[in-house]
């Protein structure tokens, strides 16, 4: 019964906030308990204060004018009734149709490439060092577990990877927001940002290694040129689409300036701003592992870049695959599970996806 | 008959300084587009204005009369070509005619932030929020987002937001319009209750001129292209009103001949 909880409390509110404001008509304060707001009132008997006190109120500047109470709990009510109806809950999926919908597909996707891949083999369409059997790729992994490399391997570039891509979010993020918010800064850096999104991070490579040799600086140079212009190209489209709305709102409440920004501009722009760093984190995967494997040196640690370019000089073919496979799949992990989970939640919270 | 007076524009700008007010807007002349785009555009041409603390007052117009640019200017949200705006109290709060609330945050927090930005001290803001969800009937609403809102529910949690800002003027940009008529009339009756238990004064913008009898003290007309105010009413009927009272619509018939009567105005040339 929140109808007349609310009436009740209603009535008990004012008359604690305006004891002495009793107009003929009206019960007492006293007396007008929660019973009097009861929102099962008689309907007709609603307006009857207003055909018998024509004149008491009016023009009414301090504001100690209470509404009759039979009207205030019909009114109650209906806000009650029409809430209730306005926002139904959506209904939740159960768990199993959810994996049944997105799981299964892109297991029998895997499973079916697999299978041309056998076939293809079985067909012995080509030599056997070119199109390896897939447990021969299998074997090779095996092996790396066996001799306890297969995860140095796969840290040493995932930490660098993660490493450099933390530094182009701090160099990204204030990026985007003065090339986003002040003019001059986006007709001189705009341009050239868009333009370098386009420029395959390989490029810097060659120029990299020539700057700071063959090291580690290097490899942080080349995820940066990478990651950099996407992450700050996502926060400029993320703050372009917030709602001139938003900031007028948020101008009317004093959030101008700085605390505009903080509190207004960049939670507005977040979507943008993620969907910004999910791609800045795939440029700096992609760049790390051209520079790896271009890059390669024994000085550096093992990794996968570098696994790589190591199985291609013994003509290692099924180790050439299972490292461009450990690449996609290291990929996909980090998108699936930082990314994409983030990304969601801050749609969700915003009613932007189901 | 309603009980009402009009008063003359000259007249009313004549007594209008000196008295105590919630805001004062004196010979507010408003042009957009000057500056190469072809000659100046007068939007608003010698607005006066006074609202007295505590009044509710409607200003009414057709569309393009400038209405929405003056609740603007009252806000600090643009300046005025020339004239003055001269508040009573602190900023001015604003409602628009969609709810923006930030999406990002609960409705409660929503309530929460207009606190903060006023200064309200952390320990203070949850129980304040509550309290002002409680004004509005949504107590149970705190941690709701937004989208899971009703569009009544949204402009509610908007006029708690508002409110939290505790200023003493409450400017109102057709915050109804997009309201299906039920949903209307609660906030009507809503927004007068909040009115009469508050100090607030109120501005509020609409076309709907039943709307503007239901809830105004006054209702000033302004004219279009430029927006001059054409004329005002007192309106006298007793609180809490209703949309179909006889007085209602007897002013309201009143205030829509003078409407199409400007109106048609511009049909001429």
């Amino acid at each position: 019964m929140a109808s007349t909880e609310a009436a009740g409390q209603d009535a008990a509110e004012r008359d604690a906030a305006a004891p002495d404001a009793a107009v003929p008509g009206i019960p007492a304060p006293g007396t007008a308990g929660p019973d009097a707001a009861a929102p099962d009132a008689p309907a007709p008997h609603t307006t009857a204060p207003n055909a018998t006190v024509p004149n008491t109120t009016g023009p009414n500047p301090t504001g100690s004018n209470p509404t009759e109470p039979d009207s205030a709990g019909d009114i109650a009510g209906l806000e009650a009734g029409l809430d209730a109806l306005d926002s139904a809950p959506p209904p939740r999926t159960p768990l199993r149709r959810l994996l049944l919908h997105k799981a299964l597909p892109p297991i029998t996707a895997v499973a079916l490439i697999l299978a041309v891949w056998k076939l293809l083999v079985l067909a012995r369409i080509t030599d056997d060092y070119k199109l390896p059997d897939p447990t021969a790729v299998w074997h090779s992994l095996r092996q790396l577990w066996l001799n306890g490399t297969l995860f140095d391997i796969i840290w040493t570039s995932v930490s660098r990877g993660l490493l450099g891509f933390l530094a182009a979010l701090a160099i990204g993020t204030p990026l985007g927001l003065l090339v986003a918010r002040v003019p001059v800064i986006r007709a001189a850096l705009g341009p050239i940002l868009s333009g370098l999104q386009s420029l395959p991070s390989v490029a810097w490579v060659p120029a990299a290694v020539i700057w700071l040799g063959i090291t580690d600086s290097a490899m942080y140079a080349v995820i940066l040129l990478g990651a950099v212009p996407s992450i700050a190209n996502g926060l400029v489209s993320g703050i372009d689409q917030v709602p001139p709305l938003y900031l007028r709102a948020g101008h009317t409440l004093g959030a101008t300036g700085l605390r505009g920004t903080r509190h207004i501009l960049l939670p507005a722009a977040l979507p943008g701003y993620l969907a910004g760093l999910k791609q800045g984190w795939a440029f700096s995967w992609r760049s790390l592992m051209a520079a790896e494997l271009i890059a390669s040196s024994p000085d550096l640690g093992l990794g996968l870049g570098q696994y790589l370019e190591n199985a291609r000089t013994d003509s290692d073919m099924p180790g050439v695959l299972l490292g461009i496979i450990l690449i996609l799949l290291i990929g996909i992990a980090i998108d699936l599970l930082i990314f994409t989970p983030l990304e969601r939640r801050v749609l969700r919270t915003r009613g932007l996806a189901s | 008959m309603p009980p009402t007076t009009t008063t003359d524009r000259h007249e009313r700008t004549a007594v209008a300084s000196g008295l105590p007010a919630a805001v004062r807007i004196e010979h507010i002349h408003k042009s957009f587009g000057s500056a190469g785009s072809g000659p100046a555009r007068p939007v608003l041409e010698d607005i006066n204005l006074r609202i007295r603390p505590g009044e509710f007052v409607c200003l009414l117009g057709a569309s393009g009369c400038g209405k929405s640019t003056l609740l603007g200017l009252v806000a600090g949200l643009d300046r005025p070509t020339s004239g003055r705006i001269e508040l009573g109290g602190t900023r001015p709060a604003l409602m628009f005619q969609e709810h923006a609330l930030f999406p990002w945050l609960s409705a409660g927090k929503n309530i929460e932030l207009a606190l903060r930005l006023r200064g309200v001290p952390r320990p203070d803001r949850r129980p304040e929020a509550e309290r002002l969800l409680e004004l509005v009937r949504l107590g149970g609403a705190y941690r709701k987002r937004v989208h899971e809102l009703s569009g009544g529910m949204r402009q509610r949690v908007a006029l708690a937001r508002a409110l939290a800002q505790d200023s003493q003027l409450l400017l109102m940009d057709e915050p109804f319009a997009a309201l299906d008529a039920i949903t209307r009339d609660v906030l009507h009756e809503e927004l007068t209750r909040v009115w009469s238990r508050t100090s607030l004064s109120v501005l509020f913008v609409t076309h709907n001129v039943r709307e503007a009898v239901r809830l105004g003290q006054r209702v000033v007309l302004l004219s279009s292209r430029p927006g001059r105010v054409a004329r005002e009413w007192t309106v006298d009927i007793p609180q809490p009103r209703r949309i179909e009272d006889p007085a209602v619509a007897d002013l309201s018939v009143e205030i829509t001949e003078e409407l199409r009567r400007e109106i048609r105005r511009h049909g001429k040339h």
